[in-house]
Parts: structure tokens; C-alpha cells; sequence
């Protein structure tokens, strides 16, 4: 008989030394992957733009701020919803509603879950431009709404 | 005699107090009418993020399923959400969504028979204001919507 065999069953898991280890590892990289995803996603959008354009020359914000409030062939810009001033909330054209602001320095949810990201640039894009936005666009946004400060 | 006497009072008093008991029913009945449920987390947050998370009970299980299989061109927008999400949002609505099925279906809550008759006395103007802005923006009047109560007593119309 080894040592293993010697143990009772789950006799890891049953120790609470053990149990509060585990949480405060999977806490502390539920925290790190927060933090991370502005920054993979960025680096994501980088890839795609640099295999498009091999000579793309990294986002700019400066360039963000300016397609964030220009209109691209239909009625609405991204600023007729989030405002001019994405550190203040927003207010849905058509039916009213409140929306938090977009830049994370006013809102520390924002842009914490690519999925989410990803959701809204889906729809969005199509209501205001009628296509996908291209990762350059999408990576200039980013890069202007995590620019802003408080 | 006076046996005969009592018996008439006890007969009037047991009949007031029903009568009183049916008001109050019925007036109770009229109250929650006005108050709808809205308790699924994910249909409050991927619904509600545009507009209010409107009550599943303002629509048929017909029209919410129309609804849910043409979110890519929702009312002129794009409402798109994952497969996984659209299953469970489908999955609510046809658990809450009005018993009742319209005779004319329409997918927008402000065109149906009962949203009209409810809204009947209410100024054209008002509707237009830009704090209304359209009969999409519940809470510019409900101010209670969010939590599912439309009582007359939370109705404040912006001027």
C-alpha cells in the first residue's frame, strides 16, 4: 500500500488552507485577466491590422477621437449615443435610454471583457457605418476611450 | 320576533362586509395589473442596455419568438447576441410572455389593442418631447418602470 492509497478520498480539497488558496488564486487571475484585456485585445487588433497593412504604424488615439464623432455614410456617429465626451454618460437616440459612460477612467467596467467588446462593435459598427469595423478602427477607439482622463 | 330582527341585521352585516371584501379585490386586482415581473438577469441585461427590459407580458409567446429570431434588424438596429444567450433569453420569454394571443400580431408593444387603450388620454405632444423622445422611452413617465411598477400613482409626464 503507498501513501497515496493511505489518504481518504478528496482529503486535498477537504482542507480549508487548501480551499482558500485555491480562491485567492483564482481571484487574483480573474483580477489579471481584467486588467489584461484592453491590453491583449489591443495586441490582437495589432496582429490582424500589421496582416492587412504590413505597414501599419500602431493606433493613435488622436485618430480614434476624430472617427468617434465623424458620421460614416448613415445618420448616427458613435458620439450621437456616448456624447462627444465619453467620460459622461450617453443617452440612446431613438429610445431614450441612459448609457454609462465609455471611457474606463469614468466607468472601470468598460472594456474588461473582449466579448463584450466585441458584442457591441458588431452591432454598433453596423448602425453606424452599415459594415464591421476594421481591427484599425476598432484599435483607434480603444486606444482614444483608454486615453481619457478623469 | 326579535329573533327574526336579528337575523336581518346579521344577514345586512355579512352582506356589507362581502361587498367591501369583492371592492377591495377587485381594486387590489386593478393595482398589480399595473405591475409586471422582469426577473431574469441576463433578459435585464442584454435587453435593457438600449431600452428599458420591457415586461414579457406585454407580448404573446408568438411575437417574442419573431422578435427573437430577427434580432440582427431589430426595430432598425443591430441587437445581435451569442447563440448561448439567445437561447436562454428565448427560453424566459416563452415562460412570461402574455397568455393571451393577439388576433392582429405586431412584435412592437406600443401598437398593440391594450398599449392604445392605456395610453388613449395621453397628448400627442407629450410624446414628442425631447425628454420623451418616443413611447419606446417608458421610464421618461413610469418612474418606477425599472422595477416593473406602472401604477398611476408613479406616472409623472415631463412637460
Amino acid at each position: 500500500m503507498n501513501t497515496l492509497q493511505r489518504l481518504p478520498a478528496g482529503a486535498g480539497l477537504m482542507c480549508p488552507c487548501n480551499r482558500l488558496g485555491l480562491t485567492v488564486i483564482l481571484l487574483a487571475s480573474a483580477l489579471a485577466v481584467h486588467a489584461q484585456a484592453p491590453a491583449d485585445y489591443l495586441k490582437s487588433l495589432d496582429a490582424s491590422a500589421r496582416a492587412a497593412e504590413p505597414s501599419f504604424a500602431g493606433f493613435s488615439a488622436q485618430r480614434g477621437q476624430v472617427w468617434f464623432s465623424s458620421r460614416h455614410g448613415t445618420d448616427w456617429s458613435c458620439s450621437t449615443c456616448h456624447t462627444g465626451n465619453p467620460l459622461t454618460p450617453g443617452r440612446h437616440a431613438t429610445t431614450g435610454r441612459s448609457i454609462a459612460p465609455l471611457a474606463p477612467a469614468a466607468n472601470p467596467e468598460r472594456l474588461t471583457d473582449v466579448a463584450k467588446i466585441e458584442k457591441w462593435f458588431k452591432r454598433n459598427c453596423g448602425d453606424v457605418l452599415g459594415r464591421a469595423c476594421t481591427p484599425v478602427e476598432k484599435g483607434d477607439v480603444v486606444a482614444y476611450l483608454t486615453s481619457l482622463k478623469q | 320576533m326579535l329573533n327574526e330582527h336579528k337575523r336581518r341585521w346579521f344577514d345586512g352585516i355579512v352582506w356589507s362586509l362581502s361587498l367591501l371584501f369583492a371592492a377591495a379585490l377587485v381594486n387590489t386586482a386593478r393595482a398589480e395589473s399595473h405591475r409586471f415581473a422582469v426577473d431574469n438577469a441576463a433578459y435585464r441585461t442584454e435587453c435593457g442596455s438600449c431600452h428599458i427590459a420591457y415586461p414579457p407580458a406585454l407580448l404573446d409567446h408568438g411575437a417574442w419568438r419573431a422578435i427573437m429570431q430577427g434580432l440582427d434588424q431589430h426595430f432598425g438596429t443591430d441587437a445581435s447576441v451569442s447563440e448561448s444567450t439567445r437561447a436562454e433569453l428565448s427560453a424566459y420569454l416563452a415562460g412570461s410572455s402574455s397568455r393571451k394571443h393577439s388576433s392582429a400580431p405586431t412584435l412592437r408593444i406600443s401598437d398593440t389593442p391594450w398599449f392604445r387603450k392605456e395610453h388613449s388620454d395621453i397628448a400627442p405632444d407629450s410624446w414628442k418631447s425631447p425628454t420623451v423622445k418616443g413611447a419606446a422611452n417608458c421610464e421618461a413617465c413610469h418612474r418606477q418602470a425599472s422595477a416593473g411598477d406602472y401604477s398611476e400613482r408613479s406616472v409623472h409626464i415631463p412637460r
